[in-house]
């Protein structure tokens, strides 16, 4: 079972290649629209590479509203 | 589809509809590539009026208020409809806000009752603000076995013992309360009557006919006034499907297209143009040999369109893109914010027919609609049946305030008389909107006379609503604009917020105060944030209330600095 840090961890570093961003500037704390500059709809896009990624479906009305990587890892630490 | 003008209310029109086409499929529900399941009308009507005849139960009287918050899906439109058979008057909420704005909301419409899904329970239950609602009764959709309710009850439990009396309203009366924006102390919700409803309806339909085996893809939420409109009323009345997938993932919404052979979908900006380059990279990858030939058609295809869409046509052309929308494609209807004509272009060019519109909840959906005969991606259309523009104090161009009039618009805001004065004068409703209206009848929109922005996900966003949550930083005071009110550049596009700050005298805007705002800036959501500051060193202009005067304000930011002294948050 993995840890809520590793998780997080892994979530970071995923969103980081998928956006091409730096990995060292992403934290668990940063809300993802703003610290990678994405709408809406690419934030389902990491959605699906983080579901694939877990081997978890995270259906979207249960991700309204979360907007940071912690929160959304607390949510899909509660589907692994 | 139903002749409208028979019927006083959205509940006797809806009632008529089941037992109109009662074995016609009239919901289809999808999670992602699973389907759930598909019931006929008459099977809607069989869940829906046992809901209907509980609520009756629990008290629920004749135009009292049952808020609504759920994502796009089935329960939506069936408790939709027991609200409506019930006599009562329907809030619907928008599930993408946050908790205590819930809350907040449900307070000023004082609603009785709240139909919800788990999730976004579960995050108002445990809201600071959660202990001083006045919900007489909640009941919660899909809540997992063992959920702590909060005194919720179980919505697939909810059902009366007997049969529910079905309450007539009348054609004046308010049908539903919709908040076009707005909770940060200055909620604009819209009393929309059943005559409202029912004259759109009317007015709409004929640009698309809905009937038994058109089918409509719901993905804008159905609180907001297009798809209420677009993916229950209109099908409704037309005996058509709507369709449900749960998701808004691109690759889903490409997958439904063939599955359930799409007739229309309405979007926003932000989704068309998602769509857009998913395919342009379609079209890139291609080997050059045929990207060449699929150039050379698409021309051919733009030439014999210009006039009228002609879709038997654009469909032999090019039938592969045709068939990935399903084949049975008729019209994609985009609006809730403004579309770059491009995108209404390139989509016109490949023989999918964009209806581009323009309208607000305020005129209860649409005002104008382009019906493409012939093609002018640069306006937004014609009025619709019924509706009658006139510009406002129009310049030497011909550009002045929209302001429109007809059977759609509201009421009033509720609980708020001055705003309703202010925005409806002499039966006019004033759009806050420049446009002009060229000789064809076509109008074409300049950017905004109000202090307001809409995003590409089709949010109004008021920018007083959003100043609450700088309350309390380190500067003598500040005021939120938006950036096109002070800097107006007669364009539709780039709309941006802009934080003015007026430090306490001494002090500089430091790296903390700075910190604090980028803080102050990220709790808000996503599209509600503001996109830089402007420092100010003057005292703003105020009333004997001591209320910002905003307009002078703008005026004197303009008049001394440009839209370039915005910095960066």
């Amino acid at each position: 079972m993995k840890t809520i840090e590793q998780t997080t961890d892994e979530i970071l570093n995923l969103a980081a290649t998928h956006f091409k961003f730096p990995r060292a500037q992403l934290h668990p704390g940063d809300d993802f629209y703003k610290k990678l500059g994405i709408d809406s709809l690419q934030a389902l896009e990491l959605l699906t590479r983080l579901e694939n990624h877990f081997g978890v479906e995270l259906p979207d009305y249960e991700v309204q509203g979360v907007s940071d990587f912690h929160t959304l890892a607390e949510r899909i630490q509660a589907r692994l | 589809m139903l002749d409208l003008a028979k019927y006083d209310s959205l509940g006797a029109a809806l009632r008529e509809a089941l037992k109109h086409w009662p074995e016609e499929l009239c919901l289809i529900e999808a999670d992602r590539d699973h389907e759930r399941s598909r019931i006929t009308y008459r099977q809607f009507g069989e869940v829906a009026e046992p809901l209907a005849a509980a609520l009756e139960e629990s008290g629920f009287a004749a135009g009292d208020r049952a808020a609504i918050m759920m994502t796009n899906q089935p329960k939506w439109l069936i408790s939709a409809y027991a609200v409506f058979f019930a006599g009562g008057v329907l809030v619907p909420l928008d599930y993408k806000l946050s908790a205590s704005e819930h809350l907040q909301l449900l307070a000023h419409s004082q609603s009785h009752i709240l139909v919800v899904e788990y999730p976004l329970w579960r995050a108002i239950s445990q809201a600071p603000a959660f202990r001083e609602h006045k919900l007489r009764t909640v009941i919660v959709t899909e809540a997992p076995p063992n959920a702590d309710l909060a005194g919720g009850l179980r919505w697939e439990e909810f059902h009366g013992a007997r049969a529910p009396e079905f309450r007539p309203r009348k054609r004046m009366d308010a049908a539903c309360i919709v908040y076009s924006s707005g909770t940060g102390g200055h909620p604009r919700g819209c009393v929309l009557t059943h005559e409202n409803y029912l004259q759109q309806c009317s007015a709409v339909t004929p640009v698309f006919p809905f009937r038994p085996g058109a089918s409509y893809l719901s993905i804008i939420p159905t609180n907001h006034a297009i798809d209420f409109m677009g993916g229950f009323l209109m099908p409704f009345t037309g005996g058509g499907t709507v369709v449900h997938l749960r998701t808004l993932r691109p690759e889903f919404i490409r997958d439904a297209f063939t599955k359930y052979k799409i007739t229309y979908m309405a979007v926003v900006p932000l989704i068309l143009k998602n769509l857009q380059r998913g395919l342009r990279e379609k079209f890139a990858a291609l080997p050059p040999a045929k990207r060449k030939m699929l150039g050379a058609l698409i021309a051919v295809n733009r030439a014999l369109t210009r006039r009228q869409p002609r879709p038997g046509l654009s469909r032999v052309l090019l039938k592969d893109i045709h068939n990935a929308f399903g084949g049975g494609l008729e019209a994609l209807l985009v609006g809730g914010a403004f579309t770059e004509p491009a995108t209404i272009e390139f989509f016109h060019d490949i023989g999918i027919p964009i209806y581009n519109g323009y309208g607000c909840t305020e005129a209860c959906t649409a005002i104008t609609l382009n019906d493409l005969r012939p093609f002018r991606p640069e306006t937004v259309g014609k009025p619709v049946r019924g509706m009658e523009i006139r510009i406002v104090q129009p310049d030497a161009d011909g550009i002045g305030e929209v302001s429109v009039r007809s059977k759609t618009v509201m009421s009033q805001y509720l609980d708020d008389p001055e705003m309703t004065a202010e925005t409806i004068v002499n039966g006019w409703l004033m759009t806050g909107d420049l446009g002009k209206v060229d000789v064809t009848g076509h109008l074409q929109l300049f950017g905004r006379k109000k202090n307001m922005i809409v995003t590409a996900e089709g949010k109004n966003i008021y920018p007083e609503d959003i100043e609450n949550n700088f309350e309390g930083i380190a500067a003598k005071e500040f005021c939120v604009f938006a950036a096109n009110y002070i800097w107006p550049q007669h364009t539709m596009t780039g709309e941006q917020l802009v934080l003015v700050l007026h430090p306490e005298p001494g002090n500089t805007i430091d790296g903390a105060l700075l910190k604090e705002l980028s803080r102050r800036n990220s709790q808000l959501l996503n599209y509600k944030r503001v996109s830089g500051y402007v420092a100010w060193d003057q005292d703003f202009p105020r009333n004997a209330a001591m209320k910002i005067r905003r307009v002078i304000l703008a005026g004197q930011i303009s008049k001394q600095v440009n839209r370039s002294a915005m910095v960066s948050l």
